[in-house]
């Protein structure tokens, strides 16, 4: 087991090497903007499957009202940490009711 | 700075609440602790050991389990690349950097407005998530039976928050692209194995557009 999580990371960690063994000057304007784009893009996937998906099926139970919560406390400027926290809360809160 | 190393702590106990979650699993799955804090401490990538653990928890071959964790670290790529021309580092520092190149550092980086501050924004992120995702790990692999399941406790809406606290600053100007991606990801889940849908997303940034 120890050999085949070492294997796992080793091939893990070769694409966070690749991306600073690329020559800098292959790095164009272009390529910049679509990496800043990428950085939205799966971030923002990350948020949608993590909230509304269960297998192979989606699913609105107590994440989705935790993520509104989560959503609303962001905009009023609310500390990262108390607005995961409230996050956590929330779907907490809504499962031990039964939701 | 000050502001943003208090963001770059929050960070790093935000992924400390979901690193429980990961050790109490990752024991439930029949893993040694050795192994465990091996995942946490060399693969160093959340979404990577959660599909490491879970294709061996749901009786896939090793050679799976290698190549979803693989698979699924791609993004740390393209981040990577982001990133390099960020920090510019040199030696030894470009392979720290590279294990320190995540979701969460490279996140809060990126939301900030000036280049010292995404330096900084980055190492203090990186640092911080590295200590706490792994002290999370320890305790939730000797822990893990006391505290039930991670949806008892919220966990999973926690780690969706915690995602959504990093693309914030970045979803005003890029509201189309967002939800591009976010429902690419969605419909993809239906059909998909797990992991796909998510790195499919790519191609939507491939759309050219405005990002700031």
């Amino acid at each position: 087991m120890t050999l085949t999580v070492i294997i796992a990371s080793l091939a893990v960690f070769s694409w966070k090497m690749l991306g600073y063994l690329i020559p800098q000057k292959w790095i164009t304007d272009g390529i910049r903007a679509f990496s800043e784009r990428v950085t939205v893009v799966l971030l923002t996937a990350l948020v949608a499957v993590q909230t509304l998906v269960t297998g192979n099926q989606v699913e609105f139970d107590a994440r989705v009202p935790a993520l509104g919560v989560a959503a609303i406390l962001f905009a009023l400027r609310v500390p990262y940490i108390v607005v995961v926290i409230a996050a956590a809360g929330t779907a907490a809160g809504l499962r031990l009711l039964g939701f | 700075m000050k502001r943003v190393l208090s963001t770059s702590i929050s960070v790093g106990l935000a992924t400390g609440l979901y690193g429980i979650s990961f050790g109490a699993l990752a024991a439930v799955a029949g893993l040694d602790l050795l192994s465990i804090m091996l995942l946490s401490i060399l693969m160093f990538s959340g979404a990577s050991q959660f599909a490491f653990i879970g294709v061996l928890a749901g009786g896939g071959a090793p050679i799976s389990a290698i190549t979803s964790s693989w698979l699924l670290g791609v993004r740390n790529g393209f981040y990577a690349m982001r990133l390099n021309s960020v920090l510019s580092p040199r030696g030894l520092m470009k392979v720290i950097a590279a294990q320190l190149s995540i979701d969460e550092s490279n996140g809060v980086s990126a939301a900030q407005s000036d280049l010292k501050s995404q330096r900084y924004g980055f190492w203090a992120t990186g640092i911080a998530v590295f200590v706490f995702w792994n002290l999370a790990t320890l305790l939730g692999a000797l822990a893990g039976d006391f505290l039930g399941s991670a949806e008892t406790w919220g966990l999973d809406a926690a780690a969706a928050a915690a995602f959504l606290g990093l693309v914030w600053p970045k979803l005003k100007v890029n509201k189309v692209l967002a939800l591009a991606a976010a429902l690419v990801a969605v419909v993809g889940s239906l059909f998909l194995p797990a992991g796909v849908p998510v790195l499919l997303t790519v191609l939507v940034a491939l759309v050219p557009g405005r990002s700031k």
